[in-house]
């Protein structure tokens, strides 16, 4: 610990600039602002205890998103989150992008709310992969390490993540048609 | 590149996980292949709004204040293992301990006792919930406690006092069980602890003791079977003044 604090900064000069986007991840993880909280603050106990075995010249950010993520998947909502089997998961990479109509017309006309519920609406596995890459702007390589699986899961899981968002968002396009046709 | 061959790294690609290499490769057919070429896009323009619709929550100010307390109070809190440089002070270091072993260890389990309740009171500040018990009224809290606690004590009446009860909670400390009790002064909260006073659990065997660390007062005493800790921020006359009354309630 006295190489890492020296060398590598203080726990609190590296955590905290992540701290306001820890929280995003955790809120979409557990819908629920207490629950977030909770979440990031066992985070930053944790990590903190454990900094003295952080490997410095490792990846510190996806090292604070692995905890996070472990302590989500052992709280209440995260047990219930996992029930959704990922059996048929390879690592076969990624798959071919589903073809159709023009994402670029569906998504100009796309409310950043419905993304947002779209979001809401995906598995928990879904949702993290999709922020993660998306939101959190991480390599697969940090993704892969985030979640301990294997890069080719990174990138056949994260297609199976897009390909269930843009379906959901197409529902929700032909819904809001349909609502327009209506009145 | 065939169609299917570029569809297959489209995400790779948006991505911004395609080597140099594959990129040559890649652009030539995007340029010249308007159906890829939309997927491609479509792709990047649902990256974008996801990423925009990602950021979407933020911690409240006194969420990020509570945390930053924390998270500092717990990187000094063991002051004892402040590193000293290595070799030069290491020799220094061990001849100290070596001449006062037995005044250090009682002193280092003192601190780590106090550090350990420091954390708990620092917790439960961090926490949503501190207490799970909530109430002003001591004839609530009180019994909240019973078949939860292998002892009872009695709390003191605090009109008048400054002091009000916020609740109180079920502890943890050296493997034993005790009470957590929440009180407020003006905008200063105090934890108080209380825990059975058994032989060989209890790194206070001795009397009384009042002391200040990280800018935390603390108090310490053992009253019929009990010790008590009472640690707080607060002015260490209001900590005074708190055991003050929690003793005069015990007798």
């Amino acid at each position: 610990m006295a190489d890492a604090q020296s060398n590598f900064g203080s726990f609190e000069e590296l955590a905290m600039p992540l701290f306001a986007r820890l929280y995003n991840f955790a809120h979409w993880l557990t819908q629920d602002r207490s629950e977030a909280e909770d979440l990031v603050q066992e985070t930053c106990l944790k990590a903190l205890k454990g900094f003295a075995s952080f490997q410095q010249g490792t990846n510190f950010r996806a090292w604070m998103y692995r905890i996070l993520r472990n302590t989500f998947l052992t709280s209440r909502s995260g047990l219930k989150s996992t029930t959704i089997s990922l059996d048929d998961e390879e690592d076969d990479g990624a798959e071919p992008v589903a073809r159709g109509t023009p994402e670029s017309i569906l998504l100009a006309s796309m409310e950043q709310q419905t993304v947002q519920g779209v979001l809401e609406a995906l598995s928990v596995q879904f949702r993290e992969i999709i922020l993660l890459c998306d939101v959190e702007e991480m390599s697969y390589q940090e993704i892969a390490t985030t979640l301990a699986i294997p890069i080719g899961t990174v990138m056949s899981r994260l297609s199976r993540a897009r390909r269930a968002m843009r379906e959901s968002l197409s529902d929700a396009r032909i819904r809001a048609t349909s609502r327009g046709v209506s009145r | 590149m065939t169609c299917d061959e570029v569809r297959s790294k489209l995400e790779p690609y948006v991505d911004s996980e395609l080597s140099d290499g594959e990129l040559a490769e890649f652009e030539p057919h995007l340029r010249n292949c308007a159906s890829c070429a939309a997927d491609a896009l479509g792709l990047l323009q649902m990256k974008r709004l996801t990423r925009a619709a990602g950021v979407r929550y933020s911690p409240t100010p006194d969420f990020r204040l509570r945390m930053e307390q924390s998270i500092r109070s717990k990187s000094k809190a063991p002051w004892w293992s402040i590193r000293f440089p290595k070799l030069a002070l290491a020799a220094l270091a061990a001849a100290v301990l070596l001449a006062s072993v037995i005044v250090w260890q009682r002193h280092a389990e003192r601190d780590r006792a106090f550090t350990e309740l420091a954390d708990m009171h620092v917790a439960a500040m961090a926490s949503t919930n501190p207490v799970d018990v909530i109430s002003t009224d001591r004839h609530t809290v009180k019994p909240w406690f019973a078949g939860k606690l292998p002892f009872s004590f009695d709390l003191p009446e605090l009109q008048n006092s400054g002091f009000t009860l916020a609740g109180g909670r079920v502890a943890y400390f050296e493997h034993a069980s005790g009470a957590q009790l929440l009180f407020t002064v003006r905008k200063h909260q105090i934890s108080v602890f209380i825990f059975q006073q058994q032989s060989g659990n209890m790194p206070f065997s001795l009397g009384t003791s009042a002391s200040t660390k990280l800018a935390f007062h603390m108090e310490t005493w053992s009253e019929r079977g009990l010790r008590y800790f009472i640690i707080s921020d607060a002015p260490a006359s209001d900590v005074h003044a708190l055991s003050r009354l929690l003793r005069n309630a015990a007798h």
